[in-house]
């Protein structure tokens, strides 16, 4: 039986990398982040990705992810089917969100949600409940959620979105090289807005980042691509 | 299991009609990420058998009938293609592909922490590509690795890996000779780093030494195997293999 250590993949190897199953050792004391299970025999990795321990939590850093919508989340939703008096968004979740009519962005007739947002069209908007069984239900009552009509929606795996955006530095950075306006939510979207020309620059770096998108250990050239000057 | 006693599968030194000894296994090649549009995917070569799976999900489970309120379903469906043995395949689901998705599913159901994805459903998709006896294992593999590719929790993974009795011998990983003209196979299901059983089938005849003799040979066989699963996991997702 081939087993891993505390501090990446199999032994001997010095990988950083842990698989399911992998023995990520005591608990220490240390809070269970994301992707680490207990057992009998000691704690162990559930997912693939590399392992992120401190003295407070031991966690493991997804490879893949696949967004679960939390309470608060500023998501970015297409609207997949209409109802007489409701919505249903597509939120690159597992599920579709519900966005009742009370919560849209404007009142009709019962009847004729379809006038107000139509099939295709895509909203920012923020997570208002979700329940146990991860169905959720979003709102656009709030400051800044609107129906998005100019620009382009591009998406990235939502792990990756929060390692590169964590700090608002290289946020800050995109949006000043390249003069757009750039929204990022939390379920692996981003609105892009802005000239022609400047939102070609985004997006041609973000599949760049993209095609890297698997290695997380690529974190600080990625934020290079974001911070690069335009020539 | 016909059980052709007069077809000489092993020779007086142990060696079989491949070249290999009893315990030994065949040559195993694994990658991962095979298929960039699904969200996970591995590719296992076992012998001269090649399978290919492919993960895609959690979704939300259609037809609603099928949905848990606890927990997601693994919607398994091994398929063997037309042209991956010399007797074309009829295309479609039969007996044996409906039967080896059930087990399937019901083996990895085990490790797959489906109680974090309530009312969801996650597709395997298992499609043998050429068949040399043993698929089923090959699928069980590759699939264990597709669903770790995909960022699916689960507690461990899954390798399977079948003994059987040719000649009176009992040998690790049969090939298509002695699945087809031994007197035993012993398909078993196990998790790499537990140890614990998730799948166990038997076809034929063993006496109780001969069955621990195979069970041994199988809990021997998947050390190398998860090497090379773990191998394959860190070239696709950036590890330092």
């Amino acid at each position: 039986m081939s087993n891993q250590s505390a501090h990446g993949g199999r032994d001997g190897r010095g990988s950083r990398l842990a698989t399911p199953g992998a023995m990520l050792g005591a608990r220490e004391g240390r809070r269970l982040g994301h992707g680490v299970v207990e057992t009998d025999s000691g704690l162990i990795a559930t997912k693939v990705g590399f392992i992120h321990s401190d003295e407070k939590t031991i966690s493991v850093l997804p490879t893949h992810t696949r967004y679960t919508p939390r309470p608060g989340d500023l998501v970015i939703g297409v609207v997949e089917a209409v109802q007489s008096n409701l919505w249903f968004l597509d939120i690159n979740a597992p599920f579709n969100a519900l966005l009742p009519m009370s919560l849209g962005p404007g009142k009709a007739e019962f009847g004729g949600a379809r006038n107000v947002l139509n099939v295709g069209q895509t909203v920012l908007c923020r997570i208002q409940e979700v329940d146990e069984t991860h169905s959720s239900v979003v709102t656009m009552k709030g400051l800044g959620l609107r129906r998005i009509d100019s620009g382009l929606v591009e998406s990235l795996p939502p792990h990756l979105m929060q390692t590169l955006f964590s700090d608002g530095a290289a946020l800050k950075s995109l949006k000043a090289s390249t003069e757009c306006r750039v929204v990022l939510a939390e379920n692996g979207r981003m609105w892009i807005d802005g000239s022609a020309d400047s939102i070609t620059e985004v997006v041609a770096r973000i599949d760049r980042i993209r095609s890297m998108a698997r290695d997380i250990s690529n974190r600080n050239e990625m934020i290079a691509i974001l911070s690069e000057e335009v020539a | 299991m016909g059980g052709y006693g007069d077809v000489q599968m092993i020779d007086e030194n142990g060696i079989r009609v491949d070249g290999r000894t009893a315990g030994d296994i065949r040559p195993v090649e694994i990658r991962a990420g095979v298929i960039p549009v699904a969200d996970g995917s591995a590719e296992v070569i076992w012998g001269t058998n090649h399978v290919i799976a492919a993960v895609y999900g959690p979704m939300e489970a259609h037809p609603r009938k099928i949905q848990k309120q606890d927990r997601a379903v693994l919607d398994v469906r091994y398929n063997m293609a037309p042209f991956s043995t010399t007797d074309r395949i009829r295309p479609g689901f039969n007996r044996r592909s409906r039967e080896i998705s059930k087990v399937t599913a019901e083996a990895l159901e085990t490790v797959v922490l489906t109680e974090l994805y309530p009312r969801s459903k996650i597709r395997v998709e298992i499609e043998v590509i050429t068949a040399e006896a043993g698929t089923r294992c090959a699928g069980i593999t590759a699939a264990s690795v597709a669903l770790a590719d995909a960022g699916i929790p689960m507690t461990d993974m899954v390798i399977s890996v079948a003994s059987g009795k040719i000649n009176g011998i009992v040998v690790c990983d049969l090939n298509k000779e002695e699945d087809n003209y031994g007197e035993a196979d012993l398909p078993m299901g196990i998790c790499a780093n537990s140890g614990a059983l998730v799948f166990l089938q038997m076809d034929g005849d063993l006496s109780p030494e001969e069955f621990q003799q195979a069970w041994d040979y199988n809990m021997e066989a998947i050390a190398p195997v998860h090497v090379l699963m773990i191998e394959a996991l860190e070239k696709a997702n950036g590890g330092e293999s």
